[in-house]
């Protein structure tokens, strides 16, 4: 009698349905809306890379020790510089950071003794093409150029 | 390859079969819909990377071994800094080590949480991929804040660690912990009481002792045959003997105490984290190691229990700041090995659960 009660009030579809609206819950929602909602990442995210510059001068922080170039495994960093005579200084001239070939291990960015190159939190780095991947100095500074698709 | 008589067929599978979990092919020997034997052809994901070590120094090289079982690239980090700092006679300092455990820890469950997923999609039961996926979320979400990435962490160095803990990075893991035991009962509620689940594993791809060990099988596969075979017991590394904690066994040999078992051992898992968690020593990250790494003129073998069984570095150094050779002992690849033997008169259909139930990840069965 039970059984049939249970059978006839559909009592095991309810059930179900309410472990489904229960889910329903905005709290308990995890899929996140990607374009729309934008993910934080964290702080320690290692992502596209930027060339910092001095916030007032805007010269770059960059001493051209190449100590980065020399710590990638995958050699993408090639760092062009000139001393200047006056200062005896090694100037930056140019900066390419081959974007295609880096696995974003932080090995660069460790080695940087003055925190001029970094890893940012920025993970929207996909490319039409594989030149708009190598980065020259200015796309490291000023972040990468929007890019159109073209035929 | 023999001969082929008429009533054989033979049927490539993979490899961009779906549950071969990469790019495995195998070449099946059928007679109807029983296996009469099995090959498996593997490379296609062979990117050398023993060689590449023998070009990289000792530091750089460290990225590529995450890339290798990119499930658990943290405990592919751990064989190899401890592998390097042997040969160093180096000991990463104790705080740099309860950190170590805590992430292998976490990485474990989640290597088997995604086995656990993926097996179970094989098999037909779509619903726990969701469910593991989304606590696998958890785990990935404290490698992000702890080191910067979530799949190829690279998340030690060797001598210690690059990144002290963050700020709330105890109460992260804790809150998970708690959580988590719970939610393995939801699987188990899914999967373990489910009939069909358990009708369709019992007795597929069956195992013995005797042949995992002439086959060199370790990690779950070993442990479900019945041998209470744990590097983390056997051989303690990384400060395990501090940490209580079972090796859970079933006797079977078969799929179904294969699951039995990887669920245990998340369950062990936590305990560990949980142990660890509660007292992270205070005191340095890092040993105290020249700059430039030029180990002694010598070589080193170093063997750590990953998810997959038992993973091994062997490094020969000729007194360079690179490896003078570079050997992995992959877990996927030896326990591969077993599948020959326990596909052989098995249907086609079980064939998937068998591969399934190997955990395999090809990144490191072909590295």
């Amino acid at each position: 009698m039970k059984q049939f009660l249970r059978r006839f009030f559909l009592i095991d579809l309810l059930e179900g349905l309410w472990v489904t609206f229960r889910n329903q819950d905005p709290k308990r929602i995890v899929t996140e809306q990607y374009p729309s909602q934008r993910p934080e990442v964290s702080e320690r995210y290692r992502g596209a890379p930027r060339l910092n510059v001095h916030p007032e001068t805007q010269e770059t922080l960059c001493i051209s020790c190449n100590l980065c170039a020399v710590a990638c495994p995958e050699n993408l960093i090639v760092v062009g510089s000139v001393r200047n005579p006056e200062t005896k200084r090694k100037d930056l001239v140019t900066f390419t950071y081959d974007l295609s070939r880096c696995m974003f291990c932080g090995l660069c960015e460790d080695a940087c003794p003055v925190d001029a190159l970094e890893l940012t939190q920025d993970f929207e780095i996909a490319s039409y093409t594989r030149e708009g991947l190598i980065w020259d100095r200015q796309a490291l500074e000023e972040g990468p150029r929007p890019t159109q698709y073209r035929q | 390859m023999t001969s082929i008589d008429s009533n054989e067929l033979v049927l490539n599978m993979g490899p961009q079969h779906p549950s071969t979990h990469g790019v495995l092919r195998i070449v099946l020997k059928l007679d109807g819909e029983r296996v009469k034997s099995t090959e498996c052809v593997i490379g296609y994901l062979h990117r050398g990377v023993e060689k590449i070590a023998e070009n990289r120094t000792y530091v750089q090289f460290a990225p590529y071994v995450d890339r290798m079982d990119y499930l658990a690239a943290v405990s592919n980090g751990l064989g190899y800094c401890l592998a390097v700092e042997k040969l160093m006679a180096a000991v990463a300092p104790p705080r740099a080590q309860a950190v170590r455990v805590i992430l292998t820890e976490l990485n474990r469950i989640a290597s088997h949480l995604l086995w656990l997923g993926t097996h179970a999609l094989d098999i037909g039961a779509i619903t726990p991929l969701f469910y593991t996926l989304r606590e696998r979320e958890e785990v990935l979400k404290i490698f992000e804040n702890y080191c910067g990435a979530r799949l190829t962490t690279h998340a030690f160095r060797i001598g210690g660690l690059q990144y002290e803990l963050y700020e709330g990075f105890e109460q992260q893991v804790n809150t998970f912990c708690d959580q988590f035991p719970g939610k393995i009962d939801e699987y188990e509620e899914l999967l373990s009481g489910n009939r069909i689940w358990r009708e369709r594993l019992r007795g597929v791809g069956v195992i013995d002792a005797a042949t995992c060990k002439r086959y060199g099988v370790t990690g779950p596969m070993l442990r479900a045959a019945g041998v209470p075979w744990d590097l983390r017991k056997a051989q303690p590394y990384s400060g395990y003997e501090q940490y209580e904690f079972d090796v859970p066994t079933r006797t079977g040999g078969d799929t179904l105490d294969r699951y039995f078992v990887r669920l245990d051992e998340m369950r062990q898992s936590v305990r560990i984290v949980r142990q660890a968690v509660a007292k992270i020593p205070t005191g340095p990250i890092m040993a105290k190691i020249a700059k430039v790494i030029k180990p002694p003129v010598g070589e080193a073998y170093v063997s750590i229990e990953a998810p997959k069984g038992e993973l091994g570095y062997f490094i020969v150094s000729d007194g360079t700041t690179h490896p003078y050779r570079l050997r992995v002992r992959p877990p996927s690849f030896v326990n591969l090995q077993a599948l020959p033997h326990m596909a052989k008169g098995a249907l086609v259909a079980d064939v998937v659960a068998i591969i399934g139930t190997i955990d395999i990840v090809l990144g490191e069965v072909d590295r």
